[in-house]
């Protein structure tokens, strides 16, 4: 078995890069042991065999980075240790994997992670063509524009012949050919591998613009050095879903991270946050007391604890407290809730009940 | 005799039986992989519509609505001018420093000697991050420089008038010919670097032309320059053609760190089509047989060039 593992690895090598390195194949599938990701239910057994949650991120201001004292933090981060919270009661049982937006999906694909928490959006072609299933969505984007305030342009349809810089391996490339062709403009790309070389070059003014979504401007706003010099202008020119992402063919790990990350929207909804879900396990509302546990048959399945949900909210709070804290107005990225707002108030946040 | 031309033959056979049967295993391990992911292999995907733009063309007209197939090809045509105009710049220049190095004059050599070293030593990538720095810091179109009339040097890179003149339109230069600051960089940071190399291949082989032969060459009554030119280049370009054709190979191959300063050679336009299309094998093929394909042809040009010499040196 060892031996195998170890020519499989050579293979991996050898096709560096290529999703057809895997963790288990066929010749595996009798056993299915506890290491392998593939297959029904074999992702959650691995997780807990190995103790903890992988977790494919992608590194950014507000969604992961990691503080001083080297723990990372973000929104995103958020969502990966309420997994690791609503399996292993233990919010440090994560291990993330940074990875750069062409790297991801052959990572995921490989079985290096258990999903994607990394601002990858949901399309078709991703689910239809590439084989991936996608959680539910926990972020609502839109691709827009970062301009200088000198070039005074304020609507992206005066961006005709613009050099545009972009990031290489996202639908970024797509969307601003497509929005070019609906408006009978053209834009020269300069398309950069890393984030870092696109801001330089916005800064340098190589670029008359960069083109990201819309969570990817404010972030890449702080990391200009004049940060006020510049406007992010107010189209949104496609849809961003952002949402988890998994591989085919494990039901069970996708339900799982399905109710993990409706839970924190669910709370949201309910009233409860971190401070508050103490009480809340005392109340005596039917839906309150199913949703934090308190009722046998609701969130025990998969041998999941059943006070899962409670342990979340209490370690990482509800939906609104995640935003505030990583991306809201009070952070350096300063960004409106919009539509990620509570369908209640407006924005299209809902979770399917728990019951 | 012949038990030793059996025993290699055998030899040979198991060799050869071994690769099949790595070949083998490797395919059939990639195509369950695929299998199971419900994923297919094929080049189908090459004739749709790209749907992304490309910043520099390398002057062949592509529009977003073209075919992967074309996107590659643009790609393809950038990484060939690069390394074509790389490879000649960069064995002139290195012939040059070559020479130099050799120079009687000390400080001159002391000069040229630290030009190289600084240039050997540089990592290549650093070296292109810090030349597409330097050109982003241009002036921006508006108060571009004009060296000559006709001629901008801006942060948008050199706009030359070819069949029309360049003028300013909103962003950008429209018409005439514009080299990209990418293109630029990526030129430059790749002729400094292989100069360097080029120029200590061109200082070897002049030194390993026995010093005897120049004496002999004076004797005849030849000039120092003379000797140096009849006598000791012809020598040493025997010697140094396959050298270059080696340096020239890891130039074409080395062009493709454009990725980092955004320039769209082959592997840009191949890495954006394997993440539009999820085809990471076929695209992994098709960059294979390109770095393949052109350092092949490289390699033939410059050995048919020292066939050429050898020949005529007898």
């Amino acid at each position: 078995m060892t031996a195998l593992r170890a020519h499989r690895l050579v293979a991996c090598l050898a096709l560096a890069g290529i999703a057809a390195c895997s963790g288990g194949e066929a010749g595996d599938a009798a056993g299915a042991p506890a290491g392998d990701a593939r297959g029904q239910g074999a992702t959650l057994r691995a997780v807990r065999a190995r103790g903890a949650v992988k977790c494919g991120i992608t590194q950014g201001a507000g969604f992961a980075t990691a503080d001083d004292s080297g723990r990372w933090r973000g929104f995103d981060v958020d969502f990966c240790r309420a997994l690791a919270v609503a399996i292993f009661d233990d919010s440090s049982k994560v291990q993330l994997v940074p990875y750069t937006q062409q790297q991801r999906f052959a990572g995921l694909q490989s079985g290096d992670v258990d999903l994607l928490v990394n601002g990858s959006s949901m399309t078709s072609s991703r689910a239809l063509e590439r084989s991936f299933h996608f959680g539910p969505v926990y972020f609502y984007d839109g691709q827009g524009f970062l301009a200088p305030k000198s070039s005074k342009v304020a609507r992206a349809a005066q961006l005709d012949g613009a050099t545009v810089c972009v990031q290489q391996g996202t639908t970024t490339e797509l969307n601003l050919a497509d929005f070019a062709r609906r408006n009978g403009i053209t834009f020269k790309p300069v398309v950069m591998e890393d984030l870092r070389g696109a801001v330089d070059a916005l800064a340098g003014g190589r670029c008359d613009a960069i083109s990201q979504d819309g969570a990817g401007l404010a972030t890449t706003r702080t990391m200009l050095r004049n940060p006020n010099e510049y406007v992010i202008l107010p189209d949104r020119i496609s849809k961003e879903p952002i949402a988890p992402v998994l591989r085919f063919g494990d039901d069970q790990w996708l339900e799982v991270v399905n109710w993990v990350f409706r839970a924190p929207v669910a709370a949201e909804e309910f009233g409860i946050s971190r401070a508050t879900v103490a009480s809340a396990a005392q109340s005596s509302d039917p839906s309150v007391r199913r949703f934090l546990g308190l009722e046998p048959g609701i969130t025990d399945g998969f041998g999941l604890n059943a006070r899962w949900t409670y342990n979340v909210i209490a370690a990482v709070g509800n939906y609104g407290e995640i935003f505030e804290r990583n991306l809201g107005p009070k952070t350096p990225l300063g960004m409106e809730r919009g539509l990620n707002k509570l369908w209640t108030e407006g924005g299209l946040m809902y979770s399917p009940p728990f019951r | 005799m012949r038990a030793r031309w059996n025993a290699r033959v055998l030899g040979q056979a198991l060799a050869l039986g071994i690769v099949a049967a790595a070949l083998w295993w490797l395919g059939r391990n990639t195509r369950t992989n695929l299998e199971q992911r419900g994923l297919s292999l094929g080049f189908d995907f090459l004739a749709n519509p790209a749907n992304f733009d490309i910043g520099d063309t390398g002057g062949l007209p592509f529009r977003s609505e073209n075919s992967f197939a074309r996107a590659i090809l643009v790609g393809l045509v950038n990484t060939a001018r690069v390394a074509a105009a790389g490879c000649v710049l960069s064995i002139v220049v290195g012939f040059v420093l070559g020479v130099l190095r050799l120079s009687h004059n000390r400080a001159l050599r002391g000069v040229v000697r630290s030009a190289v070293e600084l240039m050997r030593n540089t990592p290549l990538l650093l070296l292109l991050l810090f030349l597409a720095a330097t050109l982003h810091a241009m002036p921006s179109p508006r108060n571009a420089l004009q060296p000559l009339p006709g001629v901008f040097l801006s942060d948008r890179g050199l706009a030359l008038p070819l069949f029309d003149r360049p003028h300013l339109v909103g962003f950008n230069f429209v018409g005439g010919m514009v080299l990209s600051p990418e293109f630029a960089a990526l030129l430059g940071a790749l002729v400094m670097h292989h100069a360097a190399h080029v120029s200590e291949i061109v200082r070897g082989a002049i030194l390993g032309v026995p010093r005897a032969q120049i004496d002999a060459a004076v004797a005849l009554g030849l000039s120092r320059g003379k000797a140096f030119r009849f006598v000791v280049i012809p020598q040493a370009l025997r010697a140094m053609v396959p050298l270059l054709a080696t340096a020239c190979v890891s130039l074409t191959k080395n062009s493709s760190l454009a990725v980092a300063i955004g320039f769209p050679d082959v592997v840009s336009v191949l890495n954006t089509t394997a993440n539009q299309t999820g085809h990471s094998i076929e695209t992994m093929l098709i960059m294979i047989g390109v770095y393949l394909t052109l350092s092949l042809v490289v390699a033939a040009f410059m050995n048919r060039y020292n066939a050429r010499l050898l020949r005529t040196g007898t």
